[in-house]
């Protein structure tokens, strides 16, 4: 990777993990767009109760850390970096493919 | 517009399931042709950048609210189908980790968020590019592509509510599409706002050979 893609992809990097670091806990509590349809038109009920597979950090919030906009914070942070580190992953595992084939 | 497990019915959430892992399976091929070495961590950097973003939910009227989603954003960079990759680690990340969006209608959270805005807002920002002259006419396509995309994709989701028997679509459609007219505006400027900064920063990601 050339250095300057490289100070791109950091700053990049930086930058999510500053907006889930530092803005995640104050966004708003309000329910989005779909959330707000079901309940004006009354099917918010049909919203499954029980979780079909469990997650270990639903809400967006770790559940071991009991001040509420900690832990935000870190499951944000968390979860960017997980992203990153999948996709990342995904597209090296592609690329990799991509040039075998071309040299095979 | 994460749809919660039990929203859609079996034969809606099975089709989708199916039709979003064919165009992964498309989107993987088509990545393949044109990844280098720009691209690979390209993809890394924005599926975070969008899973940070969408955390962020902002008011919009009435004790709603809505948040960014990126798909015009991720298919202006990358090209619609390596977008869809980027989409849909963010999506698989909110489903299994943060029990964002249900698992059995991942398929069509996929579809609304990761392929539709993805591909319809990377064609009509290039639609509407053409039509617009004048100094800030890549702004108005990024702009106009990420309003719609949103309308688009809630429009999708009221149609699978709809098909599944959850809501009828004359109730559905116009709630839907309304309130994310409004959330629509607030991802038009936020891309705007990013590809304006990338733009400035690094102009030659904009011309990156895209899938």
């Amino acid at each position: 990777m050339d250095s300057t893609v490289r100070r791109f992809v950091w700053g990049g990097f930086l930058v999510a993990i500053g907006v889930a670091l530092l803005l995640s806990p104050f966004a708003s509590k309000s329910p989005d767009g779909l959330d707000r349809v079901a309940e004006d038109k009354g099917f918010l009920k049909k919203g499954a109760a029980d979780a079909v597979c469990p997650a270990p950090a639903p809400g967006y919030e770790a559940p071991w850390i009991a001040t509420d906009w900690l832990s935000t914070s870190v499951a944000g942070v968390a979860g960017t970096c997980l992203t990153f580190g999948l996709a990342y992953s995904l597209a090296l595992l592609i690329a990799r493919r991509g040039n075998r084939s071309i040299n095979s | 517009m994460h749809i919660p497990d039990g929203f859609l019915d079996a034969k809606t959430w099975v089709t989708l399931d199916v039709v979003s892992a064919g165009f992964i399976a498309l989107a993987v091929r088509k990545t393949r042709r044109v990844i280098g070495e720009k691209q690979t961590p390209l993809i890394g950097v924005l599926a975070a950048f969008i899973f940070a973003a969408q955390m962020i939910n902002f008011p919009v009227a009435g004790g709603t609210s809505g948040h960014f989603m990126g798909g015009v954003l991720a298919a202006v960079l990358l090209g619609p189908l390596s977008a869809v990759l980027v989409m849909s680690v963010v999506l698989i990340v909110q489903c299994f980790v943060f029990q964002d969006g249900g698992v059995t209608t991942l398929g069509a959270n996929i579809f609304n968020m990761g392929i539709i805005s993805t591909v319809a807002g990377y064609y009509l920002f290039r639609v509407v590019g053409h039509l617009v002259v004048g100094d800030g006419r890549r702004s108005v396509a990024v702009f106009v592509a990420s309003l719609l995309s949103i309308v688009i994709s809630a429009s999708a989701c009221a149609i699978e509510l709809a098909v599944s028997g959850t809501v009828p679509l004359g109730v559905a459609l116009p709630a839907m599409a309304g309130v994310h007219m409004l959330i629509g505006i607030g991802e038009g400027i936020i891309t705007v706002a990013v590809l304006g900064l990338v733009s400035r920063v690094r102009p030659d990601l904009l011309e990156i050979e895209k899938a």
